[in-house]
């Protein structure tokens, strides 16, 4: 059981930085997400954790101890890579042995404990098999088995569904979170798909370009986005931006888009220039007679919700509506938004600008 | 029907591919099976012509591999009888044996000379594949086309530079003089196919035994050297194939002490006559090594041991 804090970590592959200056912590027990999109830097994080890289500057505490430069093996922390890695040449048995055989466990106890975790793991039946011939599933399960059977302080995991079918995806992400809450151990979990990390994540670190741009809560990154990146790569469809310019003062609860003045929550800080005006679609509402309007340009059924395709004065705009709301393509209809959720950002930065909604959860 | 049905070969591809292979196997194993049946002709039946296909096997020729013999008076004949059926068989050309010939120490030169040149080179060729494949070495790419570049002249080039160099150290007709020069010349091939081999095993695997709390030794003997066995295997049998059969440098390095069996069974002929039946009889066992050395290890290659248990 750990508790994970890392500080300015940094890591340089040459004239490469994979990761700048990073910090968040990882509470015992967290199931954390690192999430991202490709190659912003989320594997190596995870690996400068284990022990697999060293950062080129900063801190990493495990329960209070720096182990930034430690070997892998004076870290107790375990790591499910993404293909997984089975020993090609053992059995399953042995796979889940050999960290066991590491600690110079005596046999008995590592059969032992070997049967218990497979008994968890439902995999008791396959343990003289080789690795070779095992289901995507299987695999997966001797992966957690060999993570889980030395009882380490923490579990890495790289984008261990990646490798999966997508029906099977599910099944295993429910097992998966399963598994933790059983056991409690805390969990770093690494992913590129938003709604992985949303489901399963006690918190979620949002990566982009080597540089960590939020952390907190599924809902309050949902919610609450500290960066125009983070409104976009979160919620599908992702947040509307609405573009305006000008300049806004501290404490305006409206801004003016295109001569129409829309609520927002109170804000704790001026701007100007080229501003963007965020919401997210299930926020965006239909009217018949409101007075910013918006031209339909096209409709997607999802069932019980459709989405609207708008064009705006400020821009195209997707709306999240009830399917029994008629919606025309070619009509043009009024739009109102929920003045509580909104966000500002100012576009040159792509920060978002602190006001009532959110003054809480942004850092800096 | 499954995609691959398309080039999937009918019945007759097959047969016309599978008679073309015997064809050409039948083919290759003439020499091999000549030589191997001359082995057992008596010298007459060896040199007849047109060739005899059908003749009365002996064991002359392998008697006459392994022993040296000297001619005897009939006195002498007549009142010592053969003690055992090779004696009988040399009595008929009124010989004694009178002691076993060099032919069994040259092969036991061979076979250390060979073995060990094809043990040192893979045992440091995997050493230098594996540094090369996994660390950060500066000139990493220079240090290696280094390391081919002394493949690229024929090694019986610098025979002269090496004889003498060789005369000054003392390693002339030595076996670990000769060890060491196999190696040299081996181990480029050595570093560069186990390169291969070992850049297509994952990283992943030596990680995980990093993080299952073994150090980089450990992971490197117990992960990647099974997974490497497929490699070390077909690098073994090239070493062993080439300072198995080198010719040159053993005829001029080589001479009492530590001469190999190929710059010795052309000498066979000198005794009392042409022994075909006798230097045939040699390069049969001569071929025996390696062939067996290939068979066994010949279902590491063709095993590829890290199937299916890395998704790419
Ligand atoms: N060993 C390495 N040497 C050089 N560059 C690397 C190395 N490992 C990762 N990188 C680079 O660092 C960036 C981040 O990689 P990674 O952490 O694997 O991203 P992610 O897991 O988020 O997809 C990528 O651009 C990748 O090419
Ligand atoms: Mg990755």
């Amino acid at each position: 059981m750990a508790e994970i804090v890392i500080k300015n970590v940094r890591k340089e592959f040459g004239d490469f930085t994979a990761v700048k200056e990073s910090s968040f912590t990882i509470e015992d027990g967290e199931f954390f997400m690192l999430l991202g999109p490709s190659g912003c830097g989320k594997t190596t994080t995870l690996r400068m954790i284990a022990g697999l890289e060293l950062p080129t500057s900063g801190e990493i505490y495990l329960d209070g101890e720096e182990i930034a430069q430690r070997a892998p093996s004076e870290r107790d922390i375990a790591f499910v890579f993404q293909m997984f890695a089975l020993y090609p040449h053992m059995n399953v048995y042995n796979n889940l042995a050999y960290p066991l055989k590491s600690q110079g466990m005596p046999r008995a106890q590592i059969r032992a404990k070997i049967d218990e975790v497979a008994g968890i793991l439902g995999i008791t039946d396959i343990l003289k098999k080789p690795v070779g011939g095992l289901s995507g599933g299987d695999r997966q399960r001797v992966a957690l088995g060999r993570a889980i059977v030395r009882e380490p302080k923490a579990f890495m995991m790289d984008e261990p569904l990646g490798a999966l079918d997508a029906e099977f995806r599910e099944h295993m992400a429910e097992e998966l979170r399963a598994l933790h809450d059983r056991m409690g151990a805390t969990t770093v979990y690494v992913t590129h798909d938003q709604l992985e990390a949303m489901q399963m994540g006690d918190k979620i670190v949002v990566m982009n370009n080597a540089v960590v741009e939020q952390f907190g809560t599924p809902q309050e990154i949902y919610d609450k986005p500290a960066t125009m990146f983070v409104a976009d790569f979160i919620g599908s469809p992702s947040m509307n931006f609405l573009d305006f310019s000008g300049t806004i003062a501290n404490g305006d609860t409206a801004v003016d888009l295109n001569g129409h003045p829309m609520g927002m929550p109170e804000l704790r800080e001026g701007a100007s220039g080229d501003l963007a005006f965020g919401v997210r679609p299930e926020h965006v509402h239909l009217t018949d007679d409101g007075t910013y309007r918006g031209e339909v340009l096209a409709t997607e059924y999802l069932g019980t919700t459709q989405i609207v395709t708008l064009q705006t004065p400020n821009g195209e705009v997707k709306a999240r509506i009830a399917s029994d709301q008629t919606a025309k393509t070619g009509e043009t209809v009024g739009l109102s938004f929920n003045p509580g959720t909104i966000t500002l950002f100012d576009k040159s930065s792509g920060r978002a600008l602190k006001s009532a909604l959110n003054e809480g959860v942004l850092h800096g | 029907m499954s995609a691959h049905a398309i080039n999937a070969p009918s019945a007759r591809q097959k047969w016309v591919a599978g008679s073309l292979v015997i064809l050409y196997a039948l083919v290759t194993m003439i020499p091999l099976a000549w030589i191997m049946i001359t082995g057992f002709k008596s010298p007459a039946d060896a040199i007849s012509y047109p060739p005899k296909v059908v003749f009365e096997p002996t064991l002359e020729g392998y008697v006459n591999l392994f022993t040296t013999r000297t001619r005897q008076t009939q006195e002498f004949l007549e009142n010592n009888p053969p003690q055992n059926w090779a004696d009988e068989i040399v009595r008929q050309y009124d010989m004694v044996i009178v002691g076993p010939s060099k032919f069994g120490e040259r092969f036991l030169n061979s076979v250390i000379i060979g073995f060990g040149s094809t043990f040192l080179s893979v045992f440091l060729g995997t050493l230098a594949a594996y540094a090369f494949s996994r660390f950060k070495i500066p000139l990493a790419d220079d240090l290696l086309f280094f390391i081919l570049s002394t493949r690229m002249m024929p090694p019986i080039a610098v025979a002269i530079p090496i004889f003498l160099m060789y005369r000054n150290l003392g390693l002339s007709d030595t076996h670990l003089g000769m060890i060491l020069l196999y190696t040299a010349v081996n181990i480029s091939l050595a570093v560069w196919l186990l390169k291969g081999f070992i850049d297509e095993i994952p990283r992943e695997y030596e990680e995980a035994a990093l993080i299952d709390g073994y150090t980089r030794f450990q992971a490197f003997y117990k992960v990647v050297l099974p997974q490497a066995a497929t490699g070390i295997a077909s690098t073994a049998i090239f070493c062993l194939i080439f300072a198995w059969n080198e010719y040159a440098f053993a005829v001029l390095l080589t001479s009492a002490t530590a001469q190999t069996a190929p710059p010795f069974i052309p000498t066979i002929i000198g005794i009392g006559g042409l022994d075909w039946p006798a230097i045939a009889a040699a390069a049969t066992i001569f071929l025996l090594p390696v062939m067996i050395f290939t068979i066994l290890l010949r279902k590491h290659l063709l095993r590829g041991i890290t199937f299916g248990a890395v998704r790419k």
